[in-house]
């Protein structure tokens, strides 16, 4: 294995064992905020999978990550615990065909456009969430029995919920980087570095980026499922654009291209948050945490653009440049 | 619906639609020739509407204006704004992927929107129309509508000729096109283009400003009123067919229409309906209603 | 002699508004042959190719790939049936190395996609159909290495190595030798020769020296029309290419 390769694994290794070992330090506030970032570095990776490897920048994930929270209230009977073994495959069915329905109506379109017909059917699923009596209104719908898997798996569990959504984190992720090395994820990779050259050579690209599409939403739902669980309540504002905005700026801010950027940004974006929202940092101007939130966004995209994970390369890079000049000074050979 | 209440809400959709036509095409004039996707369009709509709301008092005790001071300082302000915001940030995303510009813009968004609440709160605030345009008119003699409603339609139509006035017939606008196309040929030419870039930045952030003042007395100054024109704006160029002005305006035309019947008939559903509207036109024509001119 | 034809254009014709870019070209590319088309810029060139590859419809006119009528047809469907493009300016895949260029060109015949466990890089078919035509193109020896770091002609080499990738028969070629010094244009021509057994080889180039050297038939396009069709004495010859074309070179 190159050292390239290995020092990727060794990361994903530790930082998997690392969350598995959390749990015996970290408090009860301390899990619940771990969950809460695990859930949205799965939503990362789904969106990932869209921009990072097929190219197409979607600013609607929102929509397929509350789809998947409103089902999972919505599907769940009101006096018995629902079993996992079909509420949480409906809930990814749910999700993935409203990712269906948008990403053929969307996927003709490019560039610019694109972004602008995802972000719209993303408002569009707010609007029916948030107006319509299907969804319970501004005020959002409780979810009070946690779904369960036989006598096993009891999501009610602070601790059962974090072994289960680490479970599906790293199952999600292993899923992924398999699907990025298989015939399929060369050819998104294609797509996203040529998509004329793929056509001119026999790919249909339409339905790859369809079925990338509809995975994404699929694995989003999967992060909606988990979140509605572990909160126990889902709101529109799950659904809004500036939820989309924020699952964007995780992987640009983890970096683009890698699996493991999804999980950095998610730690690095959520952390951030709660650090700015801490009226012990900030005291009273806590209240507008959105402010410092905007300048960190504007900052990160313009000093890091290869993201976090991108840094050790961007290092290099500065380091060979400064090789390499010196050695054209020196009449060598870079 | 009978035939007076069906007419007044023709008049109301015209109005709304020729008002998003003219956010829109600020949105389109800044994509199109500077090729930067600007999500903070629609705050400069919502800095134009409280604008209209805090500049009320201070331009009426300093030098006894009314609206029109109000719109006249307003308006100033805007395109100091816009001309300090190009050279201190936009002219920084001109290179830059759309996706970088996206989130960056993004980012301004929520420092817009904080900074109006630190500035002037997060309150809801009625603005009165000047009373000379506050009354109702008579049409036909079956029916009374506000003036002021028809003064917001003849302003953006105003606007609109002026822009296309100024695009097809003048110098400045020839130079403006000419560097959309080859920036680096209108510069070999000696036109500063950075400074061109400068003014059509200011341009479009005046546009948005001046439409969100002129609104301000009808649909009142909130704090999502920026995030809510702008999303409409985007299903304008959607539906519209992006690099369209024609299609701009039927699009506009046609979300006016809609979403003000669909206020008065169906309001629950109300919110949907441009998107449902969206997803129809989609699915009929892919790359919606009319090619780029 | 039976010619083998495996592309026929006929009645090509496309028009944006009141332009006629192309007007009623008819086209035929026989196996075993260059079949070179040339004109001044404007001339309706790529639109013909573009037609030809399939993604331009034309306005009017037929074109048959191996005695199939394909002119409804993708560009993918006509690529999958045996139609190889290359474009003028390079389309390969910088970030990716010499080697999963071409695999990647050639999974294209044996797509799989639902096999995600499965590494793609250990797909059999795609990696010996990668080496034989990198092989062919003279790209043997750097397989490895990033396509971005190539020289201008290795790249363009590359960019033919990509069309072969998925054993074509008819080649559509836009410009390969676009940018080439001497010794690459040499290379060049030399594999162009060797690809013409087995092969129907459309040539669109401006390198004139290059073209009366290697093409068995020469095409001449005037402002979308076609002024001259022959082998190249002939059209070498004909004055009136030479009026237009040719003249004080």
């Amino acid at each position: 294995m190159s050292t390239g390769a290995l020092s990727k694994t060794v990361f994903v290794v530790v930082a998997f064992g690392l969350l598995a070992a959390f749990p015996l330090m970290g408090g009860s506030y301390g899990i619940d905020l771990v969950t809460k970032i695990m859930v949205f570095a799965i939503l990362a990776l789904s969106l990932e999978l869209l921009v990072g490897s097929t190219g197409l920048v979607c600013f609607g994930q929102a929509a397929f990550f509350g789809i998947g929270a409103y089902a999972a209230v919505l599907l769940s009977p009101a006096d018995a615990p629902p079993s996992l073994a079909w509420l949480l495959p409906a809930c990814m069915a749910m999700a993935a065909g409203y990712a269906l329905f948008v990403g053929a109506l969307s996927l003709r379109t490019k560039g610019v456009y694109f972004i602008m017909v995802t972000l719209a059917f993303a408002q569009m699923a707010y609007f029916i969430v948030h107006d319509t009596p299907l969804g319970g209104g501004t005020d959002g719908i409780y979810l009070y029995i946690k779904p369960v898997l036989g006598p096993w798996i009891d999501l009610d569990h602070p601790l059962t919920l974090y072994a289960f959504t680490l479970a599906c984190l790293v199952l999600v992720f292993g899923f992924l980087a398999q699907l990025r090395r298989s015939r399929f994820g060369r050819a998104l990779d294609g797509i996203r570095v040529n998509e004329q050259r793929m056509r001119a050579t026999g790919f249909a690209t339409y339905p790859y980026k369809l079925a990338a599409f509809v995975l994404s939403g699929a694995i989003a739902g999967l992060a909606g499922f988990l979140f509605a669980v572990k909160d126990g309540f889902v709101n529109p504002e799950m659904l809004s654009w500036h939820m989309s905005g924020s699952v964007l700026i995780m992987i640009i801010l983890g970096g683009l291209g890698h699996l493991r950027g999804a999980l950095i940004g998610a730690f690095a974006f959520t952390l951030l948050q709660e650090l700015f929202k801490s009226e012990a940092v900030f005291g009273s101007f806590a209240r507008h945490w959105t402010l410092l939130l905007g300048l960190a966004i504007i900052a990160s995209v313009a000093l890091l653009p290869r993201g976090l994970a991108g840094l050790p390369g961007q290092w290099r890079e500065r380091l060979l440049g400064r090789a390499s000049r010196r050695a054209e000074v020196n009449g060598v050979a870079p | 619906m009978d035939l007076a209440t069906f007419l007044i809400q023709c008049l109301n959709s015209l109005q709304y639609g020729l008002l998003l036509f003219l956010v829109a095409s600020g949105l389109t004039l800044i994509f199109g020739i500077m090729g930067v996707i600007n999500l903070a369009h629609g705050s400069f709509y919502m800095i134009g509407a409280y604008m209209a709301f805090a500049l009320a008092q201070p331009v009426a005790s300093t030098f006894g204006g009314g609206f029109f001071s109000v719109l006249l300082v307003g308006l100033v302000l805007a395109v100091v704004l816009g001309y300090v915001l190009e050279w201190a940030f936009y002219s920084y995303l001109y290179e830059r992927e759309h996706l970088q510009q996206v989130l960056m813009t993004y980012g301004l968004i929520l420092v817009f929107e904080e900074l109006r609440s630190l500035i002037v709160g997060d309150e809801v605030h009625g603005v009165a129309a000047p009373a000379f345009l506050a009354g109702s008119i008579a049409l036909g003699d079956m029916m009374t509508y506000p003036v002021y409603r028809l003064f917001i339609s003849a302003v953006c139509i105003a606007l609109a000729l002026g822009m296309y006035y100024v695009f097809s017939r003048t110098r400045l606008g020839m130079m403006i096109r000419a560097g959309s196309n080859n920036r680096e040929m209108v510069q070999s030419l000696g036109i500063d283009i950075k400074f061109l870039y400068r003014v059509v930045f200011a341009a479009g952030v005046a546009i948005a400003a001046l439409a969100g003042m002129v609104a301000a007395p009808v649909s009142s100054v909130y704090p999502g009123m920026g995030s809510s024109v702008l999303i409409i704006c985007f299903v304008v160029v959607v539906i519209g067919g992006i690099g369209s002005i024609r299609g701009a305006l039927v699009a506009a035309l046609l979300i006016g229409f809609v979403d003000t019947f669909g206020k008065v008939l169906m309001p629950e559903v109300a919110g949907v309906l441009v998107y449902v509207l969206m997803a129809a036109i989609l699915l009929w024509k892919p790359d919606g209603l009319f090619k780029a001119a | 002699m039976t010619a083998d034809v495996l592309l026929r254009g006929r009645g090509i014709t496309r028009r944006w508004g009141g332009l006629t870019a192309v007007d009623r070209i008819d086209l035929e590319l026989e196996r075993g042959t260059v079949h070179a088309v040339i004109g001044t810029n404007g001339a309706g060139k790529s639109t013909l190719i573009n037609i030809l590859s399939g993604e331009i419809a034309p306005s009017s006119g037929q074109v048959e790939l191996l005695g199939q009528d394909v002119t409804r047809w993708s560009q993918p469907r006509r690529a999958r049936a045996g139609l190889g493009r290359s474009y003028q300016r390079n389309t390969i895949f910088p970030s990716f190395t010499v080697l999963e260029n071409c695999r990647l060109a050639a999974q294209a015949q044996t797509p799989r996609p639902w096999l995600w466990w499965q590494p793609a890089a250990r797909c059999p078919a795609s990696v010996s159909a990668a080496q034989a035509a990198a092989g062919r193109a003279g790209l043997d020896h750097c397989l490895d290495q990033m396509a971005g770091m190539l020289s201008h002609g290795q790249k363009r080499q590359l960019e033919i190595a990509m069309c072969l990738a998925t054993a074509p028969q008819v080649l559509l070629l836009d410009e390969p030798l676009a940018g080439m010094g001497a010794e690459e244009t040499e290379r060049m021509l030399a594999l162009l020769r060797e690809l013409k057994s087995g092969h129907a080889i459309l040539l669109v180039e401006h390198d004139m020296d290059a073209v009366f050297r290697v093409a068995d038939r020469i095409t001449v396009m005037v402002n979308g029309t076609v002024i001259a069709s022959g082998p190249p004495e002939q059209v070498r010859s004909n004055a009136e290419v030479q009026a237009a074309y040719l003249g004080g070179h």
